[in-house]
């Protein structure tokens, strides 16, 4: 009679702590080990219960909490819990509930108690797991802490409460003191998309539009609600939604996670959570009155970025803040501008393109931006002001640093100063008419933002492409062959790659080798699945959710772009303490070993995505 | 493996009265070990799931009929509805007194020489009976453990074998197929669900492990049927509600 478990060995041999014992040893566990279901939402452990297994789970997930309910850590298969417990008094300590449905496997903790003190590299891979789980939750509290980094999902505390248009003001009013809510989404009466509300209204509507107008209670809750309500997405930060906010006037945003609104944050929430140090540069700039006013925030703008670099942001939070403050810029200047020339006479919107738009802007940059303009936009009467608008703005943003876009894509260009119908003209050339060639300079218009005036008018741009562009595959592999015109260098360890300019003969440009090719090579990937996402790390994640790439390629191309990145940031952080101007040429006696060879793996995984491209749109 | 309406159909039969029934057979049985195995106390039909001792029971055959082909491995893994104690789990190999197929060689993932080394059943049987007593017994589809359990025995001691059992594949079926084929399935032509015993537990989040050998199908049968009553049943069930 031999009772062997292979599965549960198996499982043991390949997970940490357990592969850093002999075989013997493991198999003996796995011999001694049993097994619990738990289904989602069930408690697994409780504090102070009597504990005697080292819990593992082997599928579905878990998560561990605080004594006071907070949430400590989230397991999933081969994760482990109940050793704190197990090492010092046999109780709970921390107590875990189900996530999903979960297989548990249960390693007697008196085998697990002994294995902790016979062997050493099995009890420093169970503390390191410890050390590495708090390091983890010290990380998220701290930058939940901060405005500038924090996403207003964090911000969302309950589910939004909503109501059908027909009801009455009466019933939304009860709904709205039950709840104890200051607003309330309403939603169209059989609408087919549930989760887009038609309108909101709030405690200000009840006393200005209701109370003050003597209107009955039972009118309809549509007769008062403000339409075209303006959301925010859920991974905007805190203080991005709270200058909308502030600009807009409004006092209520609904929050939307993947189309759907999980939440409302309201002023208030954002107030209570600012931290006053981090809106330096946008208040300021928006304080300024004057372009020579703005020009002196410079400064303060690199300043920003070297704190940021020194206090470990990462690359997302530190390309998104850039571009806040580079819209904050533009936001101004286009302010200042319409007050000097007077209103618009045509409505317009005014895009960012490119880095910005894609929030991955960095201190090097420069200005790449366009008009859109109503469609009764006639030249002979309205050009010479928007030509006037856009020179002021691109000369503005020049002297704050942005410098001047070399490829001529501004405003100040009149082939991007066109009506709304030229450019849906233009996006229909580009996807239905594609050639390598005429697509080579426009991908950043692929990229594409609006930020100021009309937003609806990009918005309807970004339709237009995400209907378009997974349709049309003769688009998608133009757009793939020039993804595929900047290769990274990787004969880069030993044989250094050289530019060809001559000039930095020892350095690479690590943004044309390096954070260009992904950002354009996520971007095929994203327009062919019409994601509605434009900064990389988030089109990735919709790209890895089709399945499009294989299994594990994702997150290691995460990986790659955000170390790509921050050796480009932290190589012009330094340049500017040095009080050098900063660029994107990274000499490699520079950079420590460890880096080099990471960037190495880095550039060998632009280089198979590459490869996966080419592969995947059969270019040759 | 297609199970046509016939065998599912029994599932659905009139209760027996075990605890009786095994008294009843605990007075005919010669054998003593069949004698003590029905003496056991086992536990009635209104006892709630939470009190009961489980033990889940797989076997690999060489083929699928009873008359012509034989047991070559038993597995057992005792459980209540808390734990599955996989570290009281046994496995025993049994040589079948007729010929193994050979295409079944592959399928079970046994030897020839494995099987050829191994101790008729009869040398083991009495160790499994005394596993097995008191416990009420859980398979996935029964038609193959309480059948070929029987007929071993009838060639072996001469009488057969009888004992209530818990089918899991059957508690799929009532789930799945049984009347469930809803309109919209049908007019879409979908299939209905697999009760597979691998398929089964995926839908419960069950990890996939590898079929075919007996002790790790008794292991998968057992975690299934935690998973079944956590999400359809409560640990205040009557034995009743799931026993035939």
């Amino acid at each position: 009679m031999e009772a062997e478990h292979l599965e549960i060995l198996d499982f043991l041999k390949q997970h940490a702590p357990f592969n850093e014992l002999p075989d013997e040893e493991v198999e003996r566990l796995s011999q001694l080990t049993d097994v619990a279901y738990f289904k989602a939402g069930s408690d697994i452990l409780s504090y102070q219960q009597r504990i005697e297994d080292l819990h593992v789970v082997r599928s579905g997930a878990v998560e561990v909490y605080h004594r006071n309910g907070d949430l400590y850590n989230r397991l999933s298969s081969g994760g482990f819990f109940g050793e704190a417990g197990l090492l010092r008094n046999g109780k709970v300590r921390y107590p875990v509930t189900s996530l999903e449905d979960s297989l548990i496997y249960l390693v007697p903790g008196t085998e697990f108690n002994r294995l902790f003190d016979d062997y050493e590299s099995f009890a420093d891979a169970v503390e390191t797991e410890d050390r590495e789980r708090l390091k983890r939750a010290l990380d998220r509290r701290a930058s939940a802490n901060d405005m500038l980094t924090a996403t207003i999902e964090t911000l969302v505390y309950r589910e939004p409460i909503g109501m059908k248009s027909s009801g009455s003001i009466r019933e939304a009013a009860e709904m709205m003191t039950e709840q104890e809510v200051s607003s309330l989404l309403i939603y169209e009466e059989d609408q087919e998309d549930p989760d887009k509300p038609l309108g909101i209204i709030t405690d200000k509507d009840l006393r200005k539009r209701v109370l003050a107008v003597g209107l009955s209670d039972q009118t309809a809750v549509k007769e008062i609600m403000s339409e075209g309500i303006v959301c925010v997405q859920h991974n905007q930060r805190i203080f991005e939604a709270m200058l909308m906010m502030l600009r807009s006037n409004l006092h209520h945003l609904p929050v939307l996670k993947k189309g759907k609104t999980i939440g409302v944050v309201a002023l208030s929430d954002v107030v209570r959570h600012e931290s006053k140090s981090s809106l330096f540069v946008v208040g300021n700039i928006f304080r300024a009155t004057t372009v020579e006013e703005l020009e002196a925030l410079k400064d303060d703008v690199k300043a920003t970025f070297v704190k940021m670099v020194d206090e470990d942001a990462n690359s997302r939070m530190i390309g998104s803040s850039m571009a806040v403050i580079g819209r904050s810029f533009k936001q101004r200047l286009l302010e200042l501008g319409e007050e000097k020339l007077g209103p618009p006479p045509v409505p317009y919107c005014f895009l960012a393109l490119g880095s910005m738009a894609r929030d991955e802007q960095s201190i090097v940059t420069d200005q790449d931006n366009a008009m859109i303009l109503h469609d009764s936009f006639n030249p002979k009467e309205h050009d010479a002001y928007f030509l006037e608008l856009a020179q002021f703005v691109s000369d503005g943003l020049a002297s704050c640093g942005y410098t001047y876009c070399t490829g001529d894509i501004m405003a100040t260009n009149k082939k991007w100063r066109q009506p709304l119908r030229v450019w849906k003209e233009y996006f229909d050339d580009w996807i239905e008419e594609p050639t390598p060639e005429r697509l080579l300079h426009s991908s950043i218009f692929f990229d594409l933002d609006g930020v100021w005036g009309k937003l609806d008018f990009a918005e309807q741009l970004n339709r237009l492409i995400r209907q378009k562009a997974p349709k049309n595959k003769r688009f998608l592999a133009c757009m793939a062959r020039n993804a595929l015109q900047r290769t990274p260098p990787l004969g880069f360890f030993k044989d250094f790659v050289m530019e060809k300019d001559g000039k930095h003969n020892n350095a690479i440009n690590t943004k044309r080798r390096g954070t260009a090719p992904v950002a354009d090579l996520i971007r095929v990937h994203a327009l062919a699945i019409g994601s509605k996402e434009r900064n990389s790390f988030a089109r990735l994640e919709d790209v890895v959710d089709a399945s499009i790439l294989t299994p594990g390629r994702g997150p290691d191309l995460r990986d790659a772009l955000e170390l790509i990145s921050m050796v480009r940031i932290r190589h012009q952080a330094l340049s500017l303490t040095q009080g050098e101007i900063p660029d994107n040429n990274v000499e490699p006696e520079a950079l420590s070993d460890f880096e080099r060879k990471n960037l190495r793996d880095a550039f060998q995984i632009l280089s198979n995505a590459q490869k996966f491209l080419k592969f995947r749109y059969s270019l040759s | 493996m297609y199970l046509g309406q016939r065998e599912l159909k029994s599932a659905l039969q009139s209760q027996i009265n075990w605890p009786a029934r095994l008294q009843e057979l605990a007075g005919s049985a010669r054998n003593s070990h069949l004698q003590h195995f029905y003496s056991a106390t086992i536990p009635n039909a209104d006892t709630p799931l939470r009190d009961v001792k489980f033990l889940a029971l797989d076997f690999e055959t060489s083929g699928l009929d009873p008359q012509q082909h034989g047991i070559v491995s038993v597995g057992v893994v005792p459980l209540t509805l808390e734990r599955v104690f996989a570290n009281k789990g046994k496995h025993w190999l049994a040589k079948p007194r007729k010929a193994m197929a050979d295409e079944s060689v592959v399928y079970h993932g046994i030897t020839h020489s494995q099987i050829e080394d191994a101790p008729d059943l009869l040398e083991t049987f009495d160790e499994l009976l005394e596993v097995m007593s008191g416990h009420i017994m859980i398979v996935h589809y029964k038609a193959i453990e309480r059948t070929f359990l029987d007929v071993a025995l009838r060639e072996r001691i001469g009488e057969g074998i009888e004992f209530p059992v818990i089918d899991t594949m059957e508690i799929e079926h009532g789930l799945h197929r049984a009347n469930k084929t809803s309109f919209w399935q049908r007019l879409k032509k979908q299939p209905p669900m697999s009760i597979r015993l691998a398929d089964s537990r995926a839908r419960y989040g069950l990890p996939f492990y590898r079929p075919h050998n007996a002790l790790t199908d008794a292991l998968a049968t057992a975690e299934l049927f935690q998973a079944q009553v956590q999400h359809h049943y409560s640990p205040d069930t009557p034995l009743s509600e799931l026993w035939s």
